[in-house]
């Protein structure tokens, strides 16, 4: 029997299919969760292992800086802003400072901007490290976090040594950074400048970071695994990145190079001599190997500025109750997490009358439902581990 | 001594002796490769590991974490399947159990020589897949189903490979009985992994799988989903699960072993030595084969559900078929 | 400008995941051999980290030198200092002279619950009367007993190190 051409068609054209009826499922990642970085929530609608809407909720940790900020001095608010981005802590102080010494109009000493530089990229090497740790342990692998956290302990030693306080040092002061405990005319005056061995310490601390440095690049970087879960996922363009605001390591590694470290002069950044990583890709590897490149161009400035520190006062000549002169002003400086603002807004008081804080992470995070759409519930984990936000950024 | 021989030969008394040692073993290698494990990451991540518990090395560490776990709160939460849920850990354990009955311990040392020994350990060993999935269904949490779910699609495809990479040893000692194997390794001189590296190297990849352990350990996944199917197990069921994890290790292990690397023989030991040491080289290989896999959980990440399967199902059963043929060309031809 | 091209080191498939096992392995090696080097943590009870002497661990209270000013509880970020205080009559000094006034403390606790540990009340104080000592081990097991009065405060003095030297 010779079978008819159309039948023959019909039978290899069409397709037995099957429709399972699935449900969704309204998955809660979080707040409770070892890997949102904090208490981040994302109501996730799953269907099986595919992600398709994810809603953050934040607020879960907002504590009302901005408001606190209104009935407090200058000294304090610089004793609660260090808890912003906890991670990286002195960074966060550094431009609230200028803003209100920009409304002032003082100039801050060399050695004050010196010591505050270095400071800052001490910070920024500890927050990567953080990143270092933490990321690999959210794909799996536990050993990164070890060793990126001995080394954090180095660079923590250094900032308490300074400052006396590992996280949250409190060491700017309007004009300058803290000169000196007791400020009677007849008291001991306990100077805080740069502790003895300060400069040897930090000079051994760095070389051991670019080894162990070296050492996390070995153990993760090639691991196909790692690239197997990292490369291609999560990919930002930069278009995309630049419309919703996000900033720093992130938009870096989607191929725009831009770096505030560059552009604005808050810190003497043009006296050193550092490159900016930049990536190609914009996935989730690129951010994770922008981040440690940008660790070892920390390193460079910081020993390039120990190198030459020069000597000096260290805060201006300021009256001893500061009103700041009535103005506003905006300051943007380039947190580890990206770009850190603080609008700060003058009545002539002893404290602002208001102090906006555009912090790096709540932008960074906003992008969060355009990129998880569509992914694998795995993949959810890494994207968010690679934009490395926290969740005191997120919420203030 | 007579006496003892005589007790022994009888057949319920020795079968209640071979019971208690089974169920006594259990939980010491447990106990053994859980501290292994704990001192080794820790040497791995420049720390100490347990030093309080038991003077300063912390051996009784494991001995102190059975002790809180029998003494916690038995929580079953209320939309738990509750038959199903207590039942879970139990299989998972009798499966890991059941293998330890067929690996020889040196000759005519063995619980219980099995003419399809190798067959009856896959069979039983893939119980666990079932006591997973129960577990995972009947927590009533979602991310224990996710893990559930999860751990199903991957130990069920990696039995494939699994019993596939065993047919090439099988092959060439022409039995399934592992004593038969590892004689028939004594008697060619050499080790079967020599011919057999491919299918020695799958089979540990699908042992890895097998046991959810780092990189295959999505089922449990601790960075996203808790704990997985585990999430809701707390004490005594818990350490149940513990228990099998690291027995499970070992019972494979013991099997790599026996299939590929000669069992409790080692090339140049008398025959009537073997009687003695045998016991002690096959821990030796063995724990060889542990570390190694405590080695790969500590140093790499873990894979994503789908990139597991197609590994097992595009990379690792076409090279066990291709193994198995070109180790049947061999058989033939030579 | 540096571009991060992925590394061209891989010159067989896995030799990623070799140069990984590579790293774990010699770490575990060093960790077992060469503890005195490579050991990156300490046994706490029995083996404790000096802190470095500006360290912020606890404030001290040199009673005498405080005037009751109340400049350091005003300051404070957290208000988590609570000064009550009297006004003395003096002796005085020469026969037929000025009757002293002095402050003195009737109160003066600091509540460790609240503090931010941020330096304020002591960068303040005009008299010299608290200082920072790095002791770090007076945790509670009620909050309340985090409230340290004035004996407290002034037992901490003793652990106030000297100043450290400076870089030159």
């Amino acid at each position: 029997m010779v079978l008819d051409q159309d039948l023959v068609r019909h039978l290899s054209e069409s397709s037995v299919s099957v429709e399972l009826q699935t449900e969704d499922m309204t998955l809660n990642i979080g707040p409770q969760h070892p890997s949102t970085h904090g208490v981040l929530r994302l109501v996730a609608r799953v269907d099986g292992e595919r992600a398709f809407d994810v809603q953050p909720v934040i607020g879960y940790m907002h504590r009302g800086y901005e408001k606190l900020s209104e009935v407090r001095t200058y000294p304090q608010i610089t004793t609660l802003v260090n808890r912003i981005d906890w991670v990286a802590g002195y960074a966060n102080e550094v431009p609230f400072i200028v803003a209100a010494e920009k409304l002032l109009g003082i100039e801050v000493p060399e050695r004050a901007q010196f010591i505050r530089l270095i400071l800052t990229e001490m910070a920024r090497i500890s927050s990567h490290l953080i990143f270092m740790a933490s990321y690999p342990l959210e794909l799996g692998a536990a050993t990164p976090l070890f060793f990126a956290l001995r080394e954090r302990e180095r660079v923590l030693d250094l900032l308490e040594g300074v400052t006396g306080g590992r996280f949250h040092p409190n060491f700017n002061r309007i004009g300058g950074v803290k000169p000196a405990y007791g400020s009677g005319s007849s008291t001991r005056k306990v100077i805080q400048d740069l502790p003895a061995g300060f400069l040897a310490e930090t000079r051994d601390a760095m070389d051991k970071v670019m080894e162990a440095v070296d050492e996390l690049e070995l153990l993760v970087a090639d691991n196909e695994i790692i690239l197997a879960r990292t490369k291609g996922i999560g990919i930002l363009p930069p278009e995309v990145a630049a419309a919703y605001g996000v900033s720093g390591p992130n938009i870096r590694a989607s191929g725009v190079k831009f770096d505030l470290r560059k552009v604005e002069d808050y810190l003497p950044y043009h006296l050193f001599d550092f490159e900016i990583p930049v990536g190609e890709n914009g996935d989730c590897w690129d951010r994770w190997h922008v981040r440690l490149l940008e660790i070892r161009q920390s390193v460079r400035i910081v020993q390039q500025a120990i190198d030459g520190i020069p000597s000096g006062p260290l805060q201006a000549k300021v009256p001893k109750v500061i009103k700041v002169p009535q103005g506003e002003t905006y300051v943007r400086a380039e947190n580890p997490k990206g770009e850190m603002g603080y609008y700060l807004v003058s009545n002539g008081n002893q404290g602002p009358y208001r102090l906006k804080i555009r912090s790096a992470s709540f932008s960074n995070i906003s992008i969060l439902p355009w990129i998880l759409e569509g992914v694998l519930v795995p993949d959810i984990i890494a994207i968010m581990g690679s934009l490395d936000f926290v969740l005191g950024d997120v919420d203030r | 001594m007579d006496f003892l021989t005589s007790l022994f030969s009888n057949f319920w008394v020795s079968l209640t002796g071979k019971l208690l040692l089974v169920a006594l073993m259990i939980p010491l290698i447990g106990m053994v490769i859980g501290y292994a494990e704990m001192k080794l990451s820790a040497k791995m991540q420049a720390r100490v590991g347990p030093y309080f518990a038991g003077g300063r090395w912390g051996w009784a560490q494991l001995i102190a974490d059975g002790v809180k776990f029998f003494q916690k709160e038995d929580l079953i939460p209320d939309e738990a399947d509750r038959p199903v849920f207590k039942i879970a850990p139990v299989l998972v354990l009798v499966s890991t159990v059941a293998i330890l009955v067929i690996i020889p311990f040196g000759p005519g040392l063995i619980f219980r020589d099995l003419e399809v020994g190798i067959f009856f350990a896959l069979a039983i060993s893939s119980l666990s897949t079932v006591g997973v999935l129960m577990a995972g269904w009947s927590s009533g949490n979602k991310y224990s189903l996710m893990g559930g779910l999860r751990a199903a699609g991957q130990l069920i495809a990696y039995e494939l490979p699994l019993v596939l990479a065993v047919i090439g040893s099988v092959m060439l000692a022409g039995t399934m009985s592992m004593s038969g194997i590892v004689e028939a390794q004594i008697s060619a001189g050499y080790p079967y992994v020599v011919l057999q590296f491919i299918g020695f190297g799958i089979f540990m990849i699908a042992a890895l799988a097998e046991l959810s352990r780092i990189p295959f350990d999505m089922p449990i996944a601790e960075s996203e989903l808790v704990m997985g199917y585990l999430t809701e197990y707390s004490g005594f069921r818990f350490l149940f699960f513990f228990l099998a994890e690291f027995a499970n290790m070992f019972s494979l292990s013991a099997i790599a072993v026996t299939l590929f690397l000669g069992g409790y023989w080692l090339p140049g030991i008398p025959e009537d030595v073997l009687a003695y040491a045998g016991p002690v080289i096959l821990l030796a290989k063995t724990f060889l084969l542990v570390f190694t896999m405590i080695w790969f959980r500590w140093t790499f990440p873990r894979f994503r559900e789908d990139q597991l399967q197609s590994l097992a199902w595009k990379w690792l059963i076409p090279l066990a078929l291709a193994n198995i043929i070109l180790t049947g060309a061999f058989k033939v031809y030579l | 400008m540096t571009t991060t091209t992925p590394t061209k080191r891989r010159v067989f498939p896995g030799m990623g995941m070799v140069k990984g096992l590579w790293v774990t392995i010699y770490t575990m090696f060093r960790t077992i051999f060469r503890p005195g080097k490579y050991l990156a943590t300490i046994n706490y009870p029995k083996v404790k980290e000096t802190p470095v002497p500006r360290a912020r661990g606890v404030i001290a209270l040199d009673q005498e030198a405080c005037t009751v000013c109340m400049l350091c509880a005003r300051n404070c970020p957290d208000w988590c200092i609570y000064i009550e205080g009297h006004k003395e009559e003096q002796a005085p000094s020469t026969p037929g002279g000025r009757v002293k006034v002095r402050a003195t403390l009737d109160r003066f606790d600091i509540d460790y619950a609240l503090c931010m540990y941020c330096g304020i009340c002591v960068e303040v104080c005009p008299f010299d009367a608290l200082f920072w000592s790095p002791e770090y081990e007076y945790s509670e097991t009620h909050m309340g007993e985090m409230l340290h009065d004035m004996d407290r405060l002034q037992g901490w003095l003793e652990t106030v190190p000297p100043d450290p030297e400076l870089e030159k």
